[in-house]
């Protein structure tokens, strides 16, 4: 990922391709709800989402498979939104790749330049080009049923690559790949995208897949953009309690502002007070939940080192050993279960802190997140 | 490993082949026979095959066949990929289960009543019985299975082909020309013989339905052998059943290469 590439963060720029109002529904199911989005020249933009939250929907409005009922789709100024997909400059990669199997591996490159009524010489010379990006040079004779799953995944790739878009759309560019071959085509797809700045927009349901490759998130629900930010912020300051739990594991304790202090609320919640960093626009009585990290809690034998620090007494119902770290399982007040990550930064094999221990649970204010929604 | 089949399997499918087979082979084997007597052995000859060729009438019957035939495999090819892209592609979910029942329905319609409704609407329109009505009485038969047959396919294939095509830049038109026609292709093929060979052996309806000038091959069989078996209508009927099943094993090697060209997938052979 490029440093300090953050057009969305300049008042002044102007996106690449901006949402206003899209909605679209089939029959009585809204699929798309009333969208605003900007995306931005040279973004690689990835929308996530459970499965049936629209993102796929958003997709195919933005390559005009479907037209919306509502809203604008502006490309570079123009409203696109009534114009068919064989007019866009923007170009996609099917989840199921879609590759023409009557045709070799060149002549699916070349459909598309040939449409352009592009010269014999100048579809080979971009054939050929765009054979050596994605690294299959030697292979444009054969057919796609005879080439393996990684390779069909590049050759769709290069096929969508091969009109220079404006905008590339990838539908689960990654799903049909085994595990390890995923990882490896992820960093090549980052790559490729910082080499030719091409603005990508993927959808994805898989978390790390969209974390490891995005500038920015589009986290969707219900077809609705639930909160639009770069991976760090959308894991470290999640908007609301539905995009705090999407995205990795995350502990939500319910309560009540009971003060505001400068710069920090105290919730009265699960019997005790936490102090937790203050979020605008919080005022005393309001109904809040504290979003805090498993990662971020830790677990010791005596009370917090800091006295500013919120500290839970419970104890340790379950370990789970991950390697990495271990996952705890800690009961507090009301019965209520908190998680709390350990790294396993040394060999140990047995647990430092044992089932059935009385522990306390820390973590420093600035290390939890009000939420209000 | 399967079980070596028991004498029972061998008998019972010796005995179904043969309930199916042995009257052609008796035919083909009598259109060699050399005597002229039907029913007496005379040793091998070809003779009867040389005497077709000066049967004129006969001749004529195979020419009329053969272009009718051709005609309404055509109308009936071309009607049934319309039909069968009417029912996989347009229309809402209700609207399509019925549209593919009034399409399939002719499938199971008594051969007589399809003649017999043919025969009563070309009298009322006053349209003159002869090649033209026997061709659109074929065509009204045969293109119900060409649309079975490409309906199939249709459904087969992965729409996001045609998708990709159009986000390439190929307008609809063309993207039906360039993909979907090419993909299915072998399927259309499988229709048009699967239509020839129906309207090359169809009797019932083709009585209905003709008029004087097109008396066609089965017609003209069926009338002959009503005066008595000649040694000519074996020869030609043996190459009826040879056309036919050189027709049907070309259609099913077809629809099979394109089957296993589209659907070969080797997920994750890396």
């Amino acid at each position: 990922m490029r440093r300090g590439f953050a057009p969305w963060a300049d008042a002044g720029a102007r996106a690449l391709l901006r949402l206003q109002g899209v909605s679209k529904r089939y029959g009585d199911i809204v699929a798309v709800d009333a969208l605003d989005l900007d995306i931005f020249e040279g973004e690689f933009f990835a929308l996530l989402g459970p499965s049936g939250c629209g993102k796929t929907t958003l997709l195919r409005l933005l390559a005009g498979f479907e037209t919306p009922a509502q809203g604008s789709i502006l490309l570079a100024g123009e409203d696109i939104a009534a114009v068919p997909p064989y007019r866009r400059p923007v170009n996609m990669m099917f989840q199921t790749y879609a590759l023409f199997p009557h045709l070799s591996v060149a002549g699916n490159i070349a459909f598309g330049l040939r449409q352009e009524r592009l010269g014999r010489a100048a579809i080979e010379a971009r054939v050929a080009e765009m054979l050596a990006l994605v690294q299959l040079e030697g292979l444009g004779a054969r057919k796609p049923h005879q080439l393996s799953g990684g390779q069909r995944q590049r050759v769709a790739l290069a096929r969508a690559l091969a009109k220079r878009p404006r905008v590339l759309l990838l539908d689960e560019p990654l799903a049909a790949l085994d595990k390890k071959l995923r990882a490896q085509t992820q960093f090549e797809l980052v790559n490729l995208q910082a080499r030719l700045g091409t603005t990508f927009v993927i959808v994805t349901h898989d978390q790390e897949e969209a974390m490891t490759m995005a500038h920015r998130i589009g986290v969707m629900d219900r077809g609705r953009l639930m909160q639009v930010a770069e991976p760090s912020e959308l894991y470290e300051q999640p908007n609301s309690r539905w995009v705090a739990g999407f995205i990795g594991e995350v502990n939500l304790i319910e309560g009540r502002v009971a003060a505001l202090e400068p710069g920090i609320a105290v919730v009265a919640a699960l019997g005790g007070h936490f102090r937790v960093g203050a979020t605008a626009g919080v005022g005393p009585g309001d109904s809040v939940c504290i979003a805090v990290r498993p990662e971020k809690v830790r677990v010791a034998n005596a009370p917090a080192a800091a006295p500013t620090d919120n500290c839970l007494a419970g104890s340790v119902v379950d370990i789970g050993y991950l390697g990495g770290m271990s996952s705890y399982q800690v009961r507090v007040a009301d019965g209520f279960l908190v998680r709390a990550a350990i790294a396993n930064a040394t060999r140990r094999t047995t647990p430092p802190i044992g089932w059935d221990t009385q522990v306390c649970l820390t973590f420093a204010p600035q290390d939890a997140v009000l939420l209000t929604r | 490993m399967r079980p070596a089949p028991s004498l029972f399997n061998i008998v019972s499918v010796a005995c179904g082949l043969a309930f199916l087979y042995l009257p052609i082979a008796v035919l083909v084997v009598y259109s060699f026979n050399a005597s002229r007597l039907v029913t007496v052995w005379g040793g091998w000859s070809l003779r009867w095959y040389g005497e077709l060729i000066g049967d004129q009438a006969l001749i004529a019957a195979a020419r009329t066949s053969l272009l009718i035939a051709l005609a309404s495999a055509s109308a009936a090819t071309l009607l049934g990929t319309l039909a069968a892209l009417a029912i996989t592609r347009f229309g809402a979910d209700r609207g399509r289960t019925a549209l593919s029942a009034m399409v399939l329905a002719p499938l199971v319609m008594p051969e007589v009543i399809t003649g017999l409704s043919l025969l009563l609407l070309f009298v009322a329109i006053n349209l003159d019985r002869g090649f033209l009505t026997v061709t659109i009485a074929h065509t009204t038969v045969t293109m119900c299975f060409v649309a079975v047959v490409v309906k199939a396919r249709l459904a087969d294939l992965d729409r996001s082909l045609e998708e990709a095509a159009m986000d390439l830049g190929c307008p609809p038109a063309r993207t039906f020309l360039t993909v979907t026609l090419p993909l299915i292709a072998p399927a259309l093929a499988a229709g048009f013989l699967l239509a020839f060979t129906l309207s090359l052996d169809d009797l019932v309806i083709a009585s209905f339905t003709t008029g004087p000038g097109a008396t066609t091959l089965p017609i003209r069989i069926y009338s002959d052998v009503r005066l008595g078996v000649k040694p000519e209508i074996n020869a030609i009927c043996t190459i009826m059943i040879a056309t036919v099943a050189l027709a049907l094993i070309v259609a099913s090697l077809a629809l099979r290469r394109a089957s296993s060209a589209t659907t070969s997938r080797r997920p994750g052979a890396a």
